[in-house]
């Protein structure tokens, strides 16, 4: 269920009261706040992911290496994009409600509330 | 041999006992979340007050449909790694939703996807074009699922040609199927709406992970749990040795003496897997779903149990395909469906057989047969309930009625529209009956993939982003995915085609369009873009603002 930081919803806003929060210096950093990871994350994941699909389908003697057992490097690679996608979904969750959180959810009452300074 | 033929009568009256007790379940939610449902918030997004495990649970079970339960195991069954390729597409495709689409989606939009590629622009064409879109994909997804749901309920009933089953022959019993699951569909959203159909998926959900899961342990006990001797197992039965453990026997084929095909094979495989991972963050009914909770750090919390539960699954199927090749074996398997969809039932019945006798193998066939009768269920009814949402709510009171339409006139129509997209996919499907349209599935995430998701990413990170640049890349991508599968060998000119050997108007040599219509789609929106001069910076920033804060986005309603 949702829990309100204050009772109740929260005042309506116009839209010119939220662009007015575009231009303040405080949303510049929440949105750098916010590529910082995004960006970087996007580009590892697809890249890590294209390496994955070119080499099933160009280097398939390296796929076929036997490391152990029956098992070879074809099923570790696909196991290690099972195992990077739930490392970046878990580290996107803990780094956005460490770091990015805490100032939307201050900027949002900023912008309904007004200033409580 | 006909190992679902064996089962016969007590099996098959066991089998359907666990639909009907299924079913009945379900109606049951369906008519209480009818209770609930009073406003068009609830209607479209189920009053926004789904926690983050709810609409986790729902998340998988729109997403994981019988292509990925018994297509996946079925492939890994008959073709080895391959299988397990196209689920690794899938889940991954995850983080495209999680990192760049779900928070912002959340917090600018209402109810459809037009509600965020809509926010700057002209609101009647770029609606229109979102609504477009929204219903081609729907409606080839949905016609996959149902023409492939009546030939499976005829197959997990066991009727083969020429045999009946409460007076029903294997075509009769097709039909009836189609019949069936699009009434069900249609009743879920037409009476539940989004409330009634997210409990209806959690259930759902529950049924398929718990029984893809006892499978799977009871499969990993026969070998000690030891995963590479059940491979080895796998590889040695399949004919094909070490290479059914790696990548090539489906996708990418090698054609000896023959380099250009095995260029455009190559090439065919890293097209799918850009459309695999592209499209599913632009799949109207996974758009709508974090649209039901009541803000985005819920919506981002549901992702996550999305993720772990979609990838749990895959793990499952690969046990499970590669289980059904060493045990089933691929003969027994291409016996009873040539493609291999009950791979996973087969399985299950022997397996069961082998640790507690006839009478477990069919309790564990009803199991895992109902499993995949409510993966279709609860795929088909989430892009019943995008696609009405996006008629009621883009074309009927957008475009119509100029957003002057009242919310009960809007839930109306909607309803109206969930009738009447029930019944043109139950048509649709029983034409297309007899047509291989597995095609679709891979057509719906291309189209998703090319058209859908370039547009709703420029609109929520360009500032330039305009009406005309929307247009051109909605339908730019939507026009060139669909004209390239039409002049692929998916439609002509192959023994496999849509449309047989004896047309063939094919000149574009891959079957899936993704690595062409993505990046032609992309280059649409942007020169679409350039040719206009209408540019709404001060509404990028309201967009921007809401997008990051959640200020001023739509709360969750209490009951």
């Amino acid at each position: 269920m949702a829990t309100p930081t204050r009772e109740g919803p929260p005042p309506e806003v116009t839209d010119e009261q939220l662009a007015a929060m575009h231009d303040d210096p405080r949303f510049a950093d929440l949105k750098r706040r916010l590529y910082r990871f995004i960006i970087p994350a996007t580009i590892g994941f697809l890249a890590w992911y294209l390496l994955y699909v070119l080499l099933s389908a160009y280097a398939r003697d390296f796929m076929g290496t036997v490391v152990f057992g029956n098992v070879n490097v074809a099923l570790l690679f696909g196991l290690g994009q099972f195992v990077s996608t739930f490392a970046i979904a878990w580290g996107y969750s803990r780094y956005a409600s460490r770091n990015f959180d805490p100032k939307a959810i201050e900027l949002h009452d900023a912008i309904h509330y007004g200033e409580d300074r | 041999m006909d190992i679902l033929a064996q089962a016969e009568g007590s099996g098959r009256t066991l089998t359907m006992v666990l639909f009907l007790a299924t079913v009945a379940v379900t109606i049951g939610i369906t008519v209480w979340g009818h209770r609930y449902t009073r406003t068009a918030t609830d209607f479209h997004s189920g009053g926004r007050s789904f926690s983050s495990w709810q609409n986790g649970f729902a998340i998988a079970s729109d997403y994981m449909s019988a292509a990925s339960f018994l297509g996946i195991a079925g492939t890994i069954a008959l073709f080895g790694y391959d299988g397990f390729l196209y689920s690794i597409g899938f889940l991954v495709a995850w983080l495209v939703a999680l990192l760049l689409v779900a928070e912002m989606l959340r917090n600018t939009g209402r109810f459809t996807m037009a509600d965020v590629l809509s926010f700057r622009m002209r609101q009647r064409p770029v609606r229109t074009a979102a609504a477009v879109s929204t219903l081609s994909v729907s409606i080839f997804y949905l016609l996959a699922q149902m023409v492939g749901a009546g030939a499976l309920i005829a197959l997990l009933l066991g009727i083969q040609e020429g045999e009946t089953y409460l007076g029903m022959d294997a075509a009769t019993a097709k039909i009836a199927g189609i019949v069936l699951v699009g009434l069900i569909m249609t009743l879920y959203v037409a009476l539940g709406g989004m409330k009634g159909n997210t409990w209806v998926q959690i259930f759902q959900a529950i049924i398929l992970v718990g029984g893809a899961a006892v499978l799977t342990i009871m499969v990993l006990a026969q070998y000690g749990f030891n995963v590479s001797d059940l491979l080895g197992d796998a590889a040695s039965a399949s004919g094909q040795g070490a290479a059914f453990l790696e990548p090539g026997l489906r996708y990418g084929v090698e054609v000896p003496g023959d380099a250009v095909q095995t260029m455009w094979n190559k090439l065919d495989l890293v097209s799918l897997g850009l459309a695999l991972v592209l499209g599913t963050a632009g799949l109207p009914h996974v758009l709508i779903r974090f649209y039901t909770v009541p803000d985005a750090r819920v919506a981002r919390k549901s992702i996550n149990w999305g993720i772990g539960l979609i990838g749990a699954f895959y793990l499952m199927t690969l046990v499970l395909g590669f289980g059904a090749a060493a045990i089933v074996g691929v003969e027994a398997i291409t016996a009873q469906n040539p493609a291999g969809n009950t791979a996973a039932p087969q399985l299950a019945e022997v397996v069961g057989g082998d640790v507690g006798g006839t009478t477990l193998g069919a309790v564990m066939l009803a199991v895992i047969a109902s499993a995949a009768f409510a993966a279709i269920l609860s795929t088909v009814s989430g892009l019943v309930i995008a696609s009405s949402s996006s008629l009621a709510h883009d074309l009927y009171n957008a475009v119509i009625r100029h957003g002057k339409a009242t919310e009960r006139e809007e839930v109306g129509v909607a309803k109206l529209a969930s009738i009447g997209i029930g019944v043109v996919a139950i048509l649709l499907a029983i034409f297309a009956q007899d047509l291989n349209v597995a095609f679709l599935v891979g057509l719906a995430f291309a189209v998703a993939a090319s058209a859908n998701l370039p547009t709703l990413l420029l609109s929520l990170f360009w500032k330039r982003f305009n009406t005309s640049g929307a247009l051109w890349g909605i339908y730019g991508g939507l026009i060139s995915s669909i004209a390239l599968v039409v002049f692929s060998p998916v439609f002509s000119g192959a023994e496999t085609s849509l449309l047989g050997e004896g047309v063939d108007i094919a000149w574009f040599p891959m079957s899936n369009p993704g690595l062409v219509s993505i990046p032609l789609g992309l280059i649409c929106a942007v020169v679409g873009t350039r040719m206009s001069d209408e540019s709404r910076s001060d509404r990028f920033a309201t967009l921007q603002v809401r997008a990051l804060t959640g200020a001023g986005s739509e709360r969750a309603v209490d009951h």
